[in-house]
């Protein structure tokens, strides 16, 4: 009962953190409270969101991946590069997308479990080898020229922006995976004491090359609905993202040490820096002055909730 | 001197120590007696500033006492032993002892010689041979705690709480450290202490305070108590007898080991488990009793050697091949190999045997469910419910925990190092109720300790290591610990 009770605690909490926000945003401008601007907070956050899913299955394992934005810039680019209209059908841009980033993610496991170096290493380098292949495969320049169906995965579907769906059934899907999934269980246990689960028979280095797959897949994902919605492959695109997402879970309670953490979490931690992002754009911050409220917020969000854990 | 005044402790709703009122003297060693989960270790770390208390206050020198970290007793003089070691591992021995407490020349830098000096000073004290200069990684686990302790008595404190100091030490170390106690004591320092080895507690105490469930039963003076009056009143109850009948072995042999070897750990290891039997690896510290059986579990393969099991020969990898194979393990570290210590308690039992709780990848939570609870009632494991952290959970109940997760993919070797450590004779008396019961039932039980009176009771046969190399195999109905004793010390 007690980590449920906590965790309730914890969300109601960010929850009403976020209603806070809300409220505020709604008396401090005439713009906040609409469904049109909900759509655009919602259509905002999916590419942070589905970013966020996936690396908190790397964050849970103790591990952690710097690489997301410049792996969102490598498959928008390969993705985009396959999307030139007439060319294929629009599965082949999509699959080429993913499976760039489900091959970055690859690299970064093997390189994490067989080679034995630290995450934070092994992304920081893939940050920049990600980067650079794409400047290369794009000679520097935006992939442009792409086809009608693929920008479409930026539009709505019954009413509703596609990215915006990704993003739920992602979510949906971590959510289930997470708590009905043997190898769920499994990345909490690895997080939790990585000795004492491989002693107690959890295959370790499989479920840590599985999370940081998973989030190479999803990061991939991310890039192709982000080539989308710009309709260009941008070589330049995705800078910090990484920050973005990883501040999105760590605000949602997942620890950096591992092993504690919930999707729901980083779901609300991914709101709220939504809302935070939207709220100063609306209310004319300049991106200057936004930054360092950004990042006062994340601290002070984190610091409260570690407050709250230890009394 | 020191008073602890209607100190209360909860943890997450449920209270591990009601209002308890104990007072420690200047030269006094005062121990803290009762089973695990009593509330020793939460009342001394009270003392200790580690917890704040939720009720009562400490009375230091007849003044109320807040302390509001470690640092702040240690200041007031009040320093502790813990019983999980603490030690940085990548800084020497001299480094750990005055951590903290650096003796600093002029501009605050650090005066190596004095540091080394002051260390070799404390650990003479302890007529122990450890170099200053060597890192800590290097130590054993005795070695560690022997330099915990020296740091503690370099605090110069007038408290010194020491929790279960003598867990991990050799019979030399001990004596080492029950002279220094009296020279303290002499000194007019208080010492507060907990153990579970009773003829300690005769030797060392002048005061025995029994706590049980959280409450203080009694205190009084150690002249006024004897064994029998102290485990009735620490267990609430008479024990008959703390050890079982053993039951005659099968003749089918179960596990066959042959020439197995790791150098330099180990040597050439034979010996067998027949179904039914309990067999014991006896020896000293670093005789490779650890090692070996973790190269049976996988933790760490042989080199050479062969393992069978039921007559198929087996190759074991990791602990996933010998959990396939029919092989469990509870490991001798509680902490760094046993606990997952965020999850609950029902999902660390289920862990190793998630598998046959649902259907392909997915887990069927009701039946994981069921599975958890039918096992903690059988190991009588206490905790608020499945969900609660298992690190919430005091000793003896987590190692339960840890028996009852080896225990649910029905093994049919069991591989238990060092069962009984640091817990409580009340839960001993279970492990070796359900050790037996285990044999009867068809299991081969490989179990490693260091107190012979259990490996002469419980086993049927013992094998003693020597240095890496089976000295001799006994037959434990017929033999005493003089005998073991022989094989087991370096010749």
């Amino acid at each position: 009962m007690l980590t449920l009770d906590r965790n309730l605690v914890h969300r109601f909490g960010l929850l009403l953190v976020i209603l806070f926000v809300g409220l505020a945003l709604s008396l401090l401008t005439d713009t906040f409270l609409s469904v049109a601007n909900f759509t655009n907070v919602a259509r905002q956050i999916s590419i942070n969101g589905i970013l966020a899913v996936g690396v908190t299955f790397v964050l849970l394992t103790a591990g952690v991946d710097l690489s997301l934005g410049s792996v969102v810039a490598l498959s928008g680019v390969a993705c985009a590069t396959f999307a030139h209209p007439g060319d294929h059908s629009v599965f082949v841009p999509i699959a080429v997308g993913l499976l760039t980033g489900a091959a970055c993610g690859l690299v970064n496991g093997v390189l994490v479990t067989r080679g034995g170096v630290a995450p934070f290493i092994v992304t920081l380098g893939m940050m920049t080898i990600a980067r650079g292949l794409a400047l290369i495969v794009s000679g520097g320049r935006p992939v442009a020229d792409m086809s009608n169906e693929l920008t479409a995965l930026a539009g709505d579907f019954l009413g509703v922006p596609v990215p915006v769906l990704c993003f739920a059934g992602v979510a949906a899907a971590a959510w289930f995976f997470l708590r009905n999934f043997r190898l769920g269980r499994h990345i909490y246990a690895v997080g939790g004491n990585e000795n004492a689960a491989r002693a107690a028979g959890v295959p370790v280095e499989r479920v840590k090359l599985f999370a940081y797959c998973l989030c190479g897949l999803l990061t991939g994902l991310a890039g192709v609905v982000l080539a989308a919605r710009i309709t260009t492959g941008q070589p330049n695109a995705g800078q910090a993202y990484e920050l973005d997402a990883i501040a999105a879970v760590v605000i949602g309670g997942t620890s950096l040490a591992g092993g504690v953490g919930t999707i729901t979490g980083t779901l609300l931690g991914v709101l709220l820096i939504g809302v935070i992002n939207n709220g100063l754009d609306l209310m004319g911050v300049s991106s200057y002055y936004q930054a360092v409220i950004k990042g006062v917020i994340i601290v002070g969000a984190v610091w409260l909730d570690r407050r709250q854990a230890r009394s | 001197m020191l008073r602890a005044l209607e100190l209360r402790k909860d943890f997450g709703g449920l209270t591990v120590l009601y209002p308890t009122t104990i007072d420690f003297h200047p030269g006094e060693l005062h121990a803290l007696m009762g089973e695990n989960g009593a509330g020793k270790s939460t009342l001394m770390k009270i003392l200790a500033g580690l917890y704040r208390p939720d009720g009562g206050q400490v009375e230091w020198r007849e003044r109320y006492a807040e302390f509001t970290s470690p640092h702040d007793a240690l200041v007031a003089g009040i320093a502790m032993i813990h019983q999980e070691l603490m030690p940085i591992p990548d800084l020497t021995v001299a480094e750990n002892i005055t951590l903290g407490a650096e003796p600093c020349s002029a501009f605050g830098l650090i005066d190596r010689n004095a540091q080394l000096a002051r260390a070799q000073e404390l650990l003479d004290e302890l007529e122990s041979d450890i170099s200053p200069a060597r890192m800590m990684r290097t130590l054993t686990v005795a070695q560690t705690q022997v330099v915990e302790i020296a740091k503690a008595l370099g605090r110069q404190a007038d408290v010194i709480l020491m929790d279960e100091p003598t867990a991990a030490l050799s019979d030399h170390e001990v004596a080492a450290l029950f002279r220094a106690i009296a020279r303290l004591k002499a000194r007019g320092v208080a010492i507060v202490y907990t153990t579970h080895k009773m003829d300690e507690v005769f030797r060392l105490a002048d005061r025995i305070s029994v706590l049980r469930d959280g409450r203080l039963v009694g205190t009084a003076p150690a002249a006024e108590l004897n064994p029998a009056r102290l485990i009735t009143m620490m267990v609430g109850r008479e024990l008959a007898d703390v050890f079982p009948v053993r039951h005659s072995p099968s003749d089918d042999i179960l596990l066959e080991v042959s020439g197995l070897t790791r150098e330099p750990a180990y040597h050439d290891i034979n010996f067998q488990v027949r179904r039914g039997e309990v067999v014991a690896l006896a020896g000293l510290m670093s005789a490779g009793r650890t090692e070996v059986v973790s190269a049976i579990y996988g933790l760490q393969p042989a080199t050479e050697g062969q393992i069978r099991l039921k007559g198929t020969p087996l190759s074991i990898r990791n602990p996933q091949d010998a959990l396939a194979a029919g092989i469990g393990m509870v490991t001798e570290d509680r902490k760094g190999l046993g606990l997952i210590p965020a999850l609950g308690v029902g999902q660390n039992i289920t862990l190793s045997a998630l598998r046959d709780y649902g259907r392909g990848p997915l887990i069927n939570h009701p039946a994981e469910a069921a599975a958890s609870q039918t096992q903690m009632s059988e190991f009588s494991v206490k905790a608020e419910s499945p969900s609660q952290p298992i690190a919430q959970l005091s000793g003896g109940n987590q190692q339960k925990a840890l028996l009852a997760r080896c225990l649910l993919g029905a093994p049919d070797l069991v591989i238990l190092d060092e069962p009984t450590r640091g817990i409580d004779i009340g839960a001993k008396a279970e492990i070796y109720a359900l050790i037996q019961k285990l044999a009867l039932a068809g299991k081969g039980i490989l179990l490693v300790s260091s107190e012979l009176p259990e490996v002469l009771s419980l086993a049927h046969r013992i094998v003693v290591l020597r240095r890496g190399c089976v000295s001799a195999t006994l037959d434990a109905a017929s033999t005493d610990q003089e005998t073991v004793l022989r094989h087991a010390m370096p010749l």
